[in-house]
């Protein structure tokens, strides 16, 4: 079977964001860019379904600028056997929407039995994009997944997912859309040979154009700024000093 | 404008976080239609009917929605709109509520608006980003909003005495099954507890990979149960293995706001905080006096937390 893992190029979770300064959007110049964490999960997990012999062959997309090229060779890096540039402008908002519509056109190509694609990313932090891109398809949906067990018959596979009171289990027939949670597996990392292996393999480039998807994006952002800010920091000397400010300052207890 | 909030329940009653999306849903209109969706349960039916705010309720009683399937569920609250032809479908932004209403904004071709947490008027709303770090005011262009609510931002809707929505069956497919079957349910690990639940908890004591296993989380419940609180933890913890999933607080798991948040042996990573910082107090109890968690905090203590909790649990 024939996998397809959505990559996607975020801020690196690590950076401190700051908002610009005409507030509508945050400084992404000269800040260190990466592969959105979630994904990194899909694509491990998809190679690890290669390596245990489910899956034959798994193909990295991303939809982003020039430089998003990037992250498709760490998912080439990472074991993935080719992979996709669907570019667009620089500085071009895809919102989820539009990207399940770009990866519904190349599901149409390829014909995967699966697509796999992280939770959420963590700039947008939107959490619809696998969920969209099965409602498109009518498709089954496997949202949150923890744990993936695709049948013998690849006819179906039995996903774990993470939902509010616990776990779940739920068996999906193939093809389906999975978006994949923390707790599914940690990615290896990348390898410096494997990084130079990862250059001789395959990586196209589309357009959303040549793919016949409107990438318009349906929400005007107004306003961008910094959250509210929390004053805290002062300390408390002992035990019996904080249970005295929780009932006589804070009168929470 | 005429909204659905999709309303999430337990078989017995209405989850609060569907009564904070309610809340939100009387901003937008005075036309507000509930869909219940169970697979038997009346209940729920009539709390529903008892919702200030609630116009109209509408019941959908099928085996295929026992379970929660998001597939089947999407297509039920299509269907729904195509009857009556609402402008803002909403639902909490709860691990359902996302994964039902994303699939509905498919079925209409709209860009679906995650985790509100204030409305500025029909077509703009305003939602956290990157964690938190960032606050963005959008407007739809979309002739349908799709939109999930964060719980924490809006109040509850007040369930009353006396019905004041009208209950109507749910129209019901001609040519399709309920039950599409795509996805089977086979089986489900809910934690058992007798704790609040997270959401909905007036304090919340929270535990981070300090603690160093789950056997020491027993230290933590005791603070718990003596404050009337819930017990919740760092992502650390949880991929740690000391506890269940389901307790994870910060941007990927649970968003909380309760009156007192209690974080022991917790950093306070970003993530974590984009999870607890609008809480009202905040106490942070950490041996590192210079754990980033120490800056939200109203009241840090710098402490061995193996000391710390079990005196702070006699004194109170």
């Amino acid at each position: 079977m024939k996998l397809l893992v959505g990559v996607k190029r975020v801020i690196d979770y690590a950076v401190k964001i700051r908002v610009r300064p005409d507030n509508l959007g945050v400084v992404t110049e000269n800040v260190k860019m990466s592969m959105n964490p979630f994904d990194e999960i899909a694509v491990e997990e998809c190679v690890r379904l290669k390596e245990k012999g489910v899956a034959k062959e798994v193909v990295a997309v991303t939809i982003g600028p020039k430089p998003s090229s990037e992250i498709l060779r760490t998912a080439l890096a990472m074991g993935a056997d080719r992979a996709i540039h669907v570019e667009v402008a620089d500085g071009s908002t895809v919102e989820p929407l539009a990207v399940a519509k770009v990866l519904r056109a190349l599901v149409a190509k390829e014909q995967p039995s699966a697509v796999l694609l992280g939770k959420q990313a963590i700039d947008d932090d939107a959490n619809q994009t696998a969920q969209i891109l099965a409602g498109l398809l009518r498709w089954p949906q496997a949202a949150f997944a923890s744990k993936i067990a695709v049948a013998q018959d690849k006819a179906s596979a039995d996903i774990v997912r993470e939902i509010d009171g616990g776990l779940e289990t739920v068996s999906v027939k193939l093809p389906a859309v999975m978006s994949v949670d923390l707790r599914l597996n940690e990615p290896r990392y990348v390898t410096l040979p494997n990084l130079m292996k990862a250059r001789k393999k395959a990586l196209e480039t589309v357009t959303p154009d040549s793919l016949g998807v409107d990438i318009t994006p349906r929400l005007e952002i107004l306003r961008v700024e910094e959250p509210a800010k929390r004053i805290g920091g002062r300390k408390v000397e002992s035990v019996d000093d904080l249970v005295h400010k929780l009932k006589n300052e804070a009168k929470v207890i | 404008s005429r909204v659905l909030v999709f309303v999430e329940h337990d078989g017995k009653n209405i989850l609060p976080a569907t009564l904070s999306a309610i809340s939100a849903a009387s901003q937008l209109s005075s036309d507000v239609t509930l869909l219940v969706a169970s697979g038997g349960a009346g209940a729920v039916v009539d709390a529903a009917s008892k919702v200030k705010g609630a116009t109209r309720v509408l019941f959908a009683n099928d085996g295929a929605f026992e379970h929660n399937v998001a597939e089947n569920l999407a297509n039920l609250i299509a269907r729904v709109h195509a009857t009556f032809g609402f402008s803002h479908i909403l639902a909490s932004a709860s691990a359902l509520g996302k994964s039902v209403l994303p699939r509905v904004a498919a079925s209409m071709e709209v860009q679906p608006i995650s985790e509100i947490t204030a409305i500025k008027d029909e077509s703009t709303f305003v939602r956290p980003i990157y964690a938190g770090n960032a606050v963005a005011t959008v407007r739809s262009k979309d002739p349908v909003k799709v939109v999930t609510v964060r719980s924490t931002a809006f109040d509850k809707a007040v369930i009353g005495n006396d019905a004041n929505a009208s209950i109507e069956p749910a129209p019901t497919a001609q040519n399709e099954p309920a039950d599409l079957g795509l996805t089977k349910w086979i089986s489900a690990e809910l934690s058992k507890s007798e704790r609040p639940e997270l959401g909905s908890a007036r304090v919340i004591v929270s535990g981070g990979r300090a603690l160093g296993s789950g056997e020491n989380f027993k230290i933590l419940e005791a603070l718990a149960d003596k404050l009337g609180g819930a017990v919740g933890a760092s992502r650390a913890a949880v991929d740690a293995g000391y506890v269940s999933n389901d307790l994870q607080i910060g941007q990927t798991g649970k968003v909380v706001a309760p009156e007192l948040y209690v974080a022991v042996g917790i950093s306070g990573a970003i993530q974590h905080l984009a999870g607890m910082k609008d809480s009202k107090t905040i106490v942070a109890i950490n041996k590192d006096p210079e754990a980033p968690i120490f800056q939200v905090a109203d009241y840090g203590l710098v402490a061995d937390l193996f000391a710390a909790i079990p005196e702070l649990t006699k004194r109170i």
